[in-house]
């Protein structure tokens, strides 16, 4: 999650106060739907989102899906909202809980703290491209068999979480379990059957 | 007369087997639709304009500006003008719009002005000589009183001591009734003398009359030996992952669908009903999974009403308003806090002779839940009185076990300080104390013997203070605790359809617990089918009504209505399948997917076959928990468990880590290993939550809570639970006293053990809960006593 430097947005550096302001006025009186404008700021052309609704279009799952939100909207109210894609859940919405968790480009990231409008270039993969209720996948089977869910609101990012982790770390200790799944809370208490779906899972060893 | 009964443990197919939950697919591939997940087309986003202040009377309101924003859809004026706020986050206007960018946008450009008033949050202990308030009890504060369940004779008492400020309606006590006032309740409140209410400001604080048992003054001079101590716990959200909330929507001038985060799917229709003035029976309810309760969700609240006027005036679209996770901290419940000041007193033997306790403590504005103290232990000779704070700060709500975890933090430390001043192991001079224990006394017995197995307790425990050198000490505690849990009254539909398959209808709901699973066990186990024959229909109020979940009634009354019906459904087959087998009905049995003549398989049929017979209109019959016309039910009351503690404490950075914790619990009849231990491991890892990190803060400036979101408002992770180690108690002595609910009671020990087990392992007492770095270094430098707040 550290590793944020792929998709800063390049707008934001170059505008003055004044030039927002500016933009603001203007754009106000615009249709609703805009895409990027060019702004002539600090002797450059950037590219800025907004204000209003933007066009968004984002990989997800392999598909290319669009829609028209506001630049304020996060990656997991697009998901949840205009794309329909319900597994995600929003519990903290700030970045502590894991409950969001997708993969972007593969590394599992909190889709409530990446704007929805940064994460167009990369590849989205949701729950939902993991497995499905007749064909779960090994993670997810394990999940089920080791009772590691009770009201399921976590288990969804607990389960995109754990199957990064298990990429990562194909032969876990009980330490790397330790660190590797702190980043996902939950409230009816199912660590215990997680660390053994992550421990027995793939063969690793308690230590 | 049918013979209504557990089969016996020799024909069990499924029934205390360990089986993975019905609905884990569906929850492990994110495909479980959650309240929260409703998204049809043309939903519109509701949101709720909160009051900053915790005390506060609204002089003005100009919604305006926000009405003309584009694509705004409604605005309701919740709390207008002239209105006095008594906590922050409280409920001002309703706004939905086409999606919540402008909701909040709308919010924005709403103007609300306030009168700030003073306010009250501390829970600190009273001071001495304060005025207490013997004021009447208002309507809320009464309702405050049922809703935090203290206990029915104080409520009685407070009733008969204070008078009340209001005149309840017949409406009000059958109200009172359907939430399962006690009729010694309803009874005073008929009796009670009306008193006008007072205008002067009120104190926070109410104090009980002293209870007195005994002759605690000549029992405490006498005795062999006698500690003193604090103890307590101090107030914690619920923090289900899915907050509250609703999605309402009108397909019809007056009927409603709404889909609604609850814990009471069938108890929901009823309390919208008044306040939208539509028939219950136009108001339909529907739920297929909850993100948590923990008993913050049984009631429609004040949001959920805001949001089906909004829909109602946006034309009757869908609109769906889910708090935001600060709100969830402010307003949505919490669990009241409860300190003590303990006297207790014991013989040279370790036999309990005298308690004395002064408690207090914090349930919100309506002042708080009293710890039902002392736990457990009947000491013969008691002096108690408890004093209810009022603070402004958003109720208290049942939160899993009300009161008992915080009795048992208080009362099993004190006991553990008794002892150790006795230099006695805490679990003999429990195990010396049983005849004073109540009727749970022999299964604590046997789980005694157990934990210490599982613990290797006699082997490992050292008098208190771990004397080895360095800075990490090692200590162990424990702790006892019981629970009713006798099932709830639950009807459903049992239907058999002429192709075999077989569908139960009732209006419950499933919090995780394995509801759902164990209905589905009892059903196939009881008609020799396997389970994925029999399909549960719930989580609708148009089906049978099954109770709220809640007091661990559930299973108890689920698994009884699912027996009864599944044994009727069987019994009326028989009689149609009979004649074709040449035999009586009672001459036939299920077995393995065939209907049968007992002792004779060559007379059989294949359960198809059979149900093909019944021509082309399905069975349906009834199951119901209880029937008074044919008992018995099959639910019972009362359970034990034991819990151990094994910590480590870090007396440089006051820091607790948890080696290990065991529980052993009984509740009757397990029906479902395996989701019977995911409750007892899940109400341990709670317990090490509220027992380590979690705690509300308020802000005495503000009187606003300081850590409303989970980076400061800490819940346990994957990294703080040690290792687990839990046993359910079933077999002879268990299973014949029929099934009882498990989720409250092994969530009430964990606080309790590991309390006593950082005092064993330091050698003082951290007085209260959550035993943060602060705290455990506040208690080493004082020695343990005088430690504050």
């Amino acid at each position: 999650m550290k590793d944020d430097n792929a998709r800063k947005p390049e707008a934001t550096s170059g505008v003055s106060r004044r030039d927002f302001m500016k933009i603001s006025a203007v754009t106000a009186a615009l249709p609703v739907v805009l895409g990027p404008n060019l702004v002539h700021a600090a002797g450059e052309d950037v590219p800025i989102q907004g204000p209003g609704k933007v066009t968004v279009t984002l990989n997800v799952n392999g598909k290319k899906l669009t829609a028209t939100l506001e630049p304020r909207v996060t990656l997991l109210d697009a998901l949840r909202g205009p794309l329909d894609i319900t597994g995600a859940k929003r519990v903290c919405d700030r970045g502590t809980c894991g409950a969001c968790t997708v993969l972007l480009d593969d590394k599992p990231v909190y889709a409530c703290s990446i704007l929805a409008i940064d994460a167009q270039e990369a590849k989205i993969t949701t729950i939902e491209a993991l497995g499905d209720a007749d064909k779960l996948s090994p993670v997810m089977q394990a999940f089920v068999e080791h009772d590691a869910q009770q009201c399921g609101f976590c288990t969804p990012g607990f389960i995109v979480a754990t199957t990064a982790f298990l990429k990562q770390h194909p032969k876990p200790t009980a330490d790397d379990i330790r660190h590797g799944l702190n980043g996902n809370f939950c409230r009816c208490g199912t660590y215990n059957g997680i660390r053994a779906v992550a421990l027995l899972q793939q063969g690793g060893k308690q230590s | 007369m049918t013979q209504y009964s557990w089969p016996d443990p020799a024909l069990r197919p499924l029934l205390g087997k360990r089986i993975d939950r019905v609905d884990g697919p569906s929850k492990s591939s994110g495909r479980a639709k959650y309240t929260y997940d409703y998204n049809p087309q043309g939903l519109l986003a509701g949101k709720i304009l909160r009051c900053p202040y915790a005390h506060a009377k609204i002089t003005s309101l100009d919604t305006s500006a926000a009405e003309k924003l584009p694509g705004v859809k409604a605005i309701e004026v919740i709390q207008g003008p002239g209105t006095e706020i008594f906590w922050a986050g409280d409920e001002i206007v309703g706004v939905a719009a086409v999606d919540e960018s402008t909701c909040e946008d709308a919010i924005r450009a709403i103007k609300v002005e306030y009168e700030v008033l003073p306010h009250f949050v501390s829970d600190a202990e009273p001071p001495k000589n304060i005025a207490t308030d013997t004021g009447p009890i208002s309507k809320d504060e009464f309702e405050d009183m049922l809703d935090n369940q203290v206990p029915d004779e104080q409520v009685v008492a407070h009733i008969q001591h204070n008078g009340i400020s209001f005149k309840p309606t017949e409406k009000d006590l059958a109200s009172y009734k359907g939430e399962g006032a006690d009729s010694s309740i309803l009874t005073a409140l008929q009796k009670a003398k009306f008193v006008a209410a007072e205008s002067k400001p009120k104190s926070p604080y109410k104090k009980t009359a002293v209870k007195t048992t005994g002759s605690p003054d000549k029992a405490f001079a006498s005795a062999a030996a006698v500690s003193e101590g604090l103890y307590g716990a101090s107030c914690i959200v619920h923090s289900c992952l899915e907050t509250h909330g609703s999605a309402t929507e009108w397909p019809g001038d007056k009927e409603m669908v709404v889909h609604i985060s609850t814990q009471n799917v069938s108890g929901i229709a009823a309390q919208l009903a008044e306040p939208l003035s539509v028939p219950a029976g136009n108001i339909n309810v529907l739920q297929q999974n909850v993100g948590g309760g923990f008993g913050s969700k049984f009631s429609v609240d004040r949001w959920d009403v805001t949001t089906a006027r909004l829909s109602q005036k946006a034309g009757g679209k869908p609109v769906k308003n889910m708090l935001d996770r600060k709100a969830e901290f402010e307003v949505a419940g919490m669990r009241p806090s409860a300190f003590a000041r303990v006297k207790l007193a014991a013989d040279k033997n370790g036999k309990l002779v005298a308690w004395e306790s002064r408690s207090w403590g914090t349930g919100g504005i309506g002042g708080g839940g009293t710890p039902p103290l002392p736990y457990i232990f009947e000491v013969p000779n008691q002096r108690s009185q408890n004093t209810a704070i009022s603070t402004n700060q958003g109720s208290a709500r049942a939160w899993r076990a009300p009161n008992h975890p915080q009795a048992a933090v208080i009362t099993m430390g004190a006991i553990e300080d008794l002892a150790a001043r006795l230099k006695m192991d805490p679990y003999d001079m429990m195990l010396a104390n049983m005849d004073i224990a109540g009727p749970r006394a022999q299964t604590y017995r046997e789980e005694f013997a157990i934990a210490d197995q599982l613990m290797d307790w006699k082997k490992n425990w050292h008098q208190r203070g771990d004397t080895t050198p360095g800075n990490i000490k090692r200590g162990m505690g424990l702790s006892i605790h019981t629970w009713g849990g006798r099932g709830h009254n639950s009807t459903q539909d049992f239907i058999i359809n002429p192709d075999g398959s077989v569908v139960i209808k009732l209006g419950t709901q499933d919090l995780g617990t394995g509801c759902l699973t164990i209905i589905s066990i009892v059903a196939a186990d009881t008609l020799g089918l396997p389970l994925d024959a029999v399909k549960v229909m719930y989580g609708n109020n148009h089906y049978p009504q099954s109770g709220g979940s809640g007091g661990s009634t559930t299973s108890g009354g689920v698994t009884s209505s699912t027996r009864r019906g599944a044994i009727n459904a069987r019994d009326a087959l028989f009689a149609k399948v009979a004649p074709s087998l040449n035999a009586q009905p009672e001459d036939l049995e299920v077995r393995a997917g065939r209907v049968q003549v007992k002792g004779d398989t060559s007379r059989s049929l294949s359960w198809k076959e059979a149900c093909a017979r019944m021509g082309a209109v399905p069975l349906t019959v009834r199951g119901q928990n209880p029937d008074k016309n044919e008992p018995p039910d099959l639910t019972n009351s009362g359970v034990g468990g034991v819990q151990m503690a094994d910590v480590s404490v870090d007396t440089e950075t006051g820091i607790v880590r948890i080696n290990k914790m065991v529980a052993v619990q009984d509740c009757g009849l397990v029906v479902n290993v395996k989701t019977a231990e995911s409750q007892v491991y899940g109400a341990l890892i709670m317990g090490i939550s509220y027992a380590l990190y979690e705690e509300k803060i308020l802000d005495p400036v503000t009187g606003r809570v300081l850590n409303p979101n989970l980076e400061f408002y800490r819940l346990a992770g994957l990294s703080d639970i040690g290792e687990l180690k839990v046993h359910m108690m079933t077999g002879k002595g268990y299973d014949e006293r029929g099934v009882i609910g498990l989720s409250e009671p092994p969530v009430v020990s964990p606080g309790a053990a590991i309390s006593n087990a950082v005092a064993n392992a330091i050698g003082v007492r951290v007085p209260f809960l959550p035993l943060t770095p602060d705290r455990v270094l506040e208690a080493l430098e004082q020695g343990g006593a005088n430690a504050s707040l």
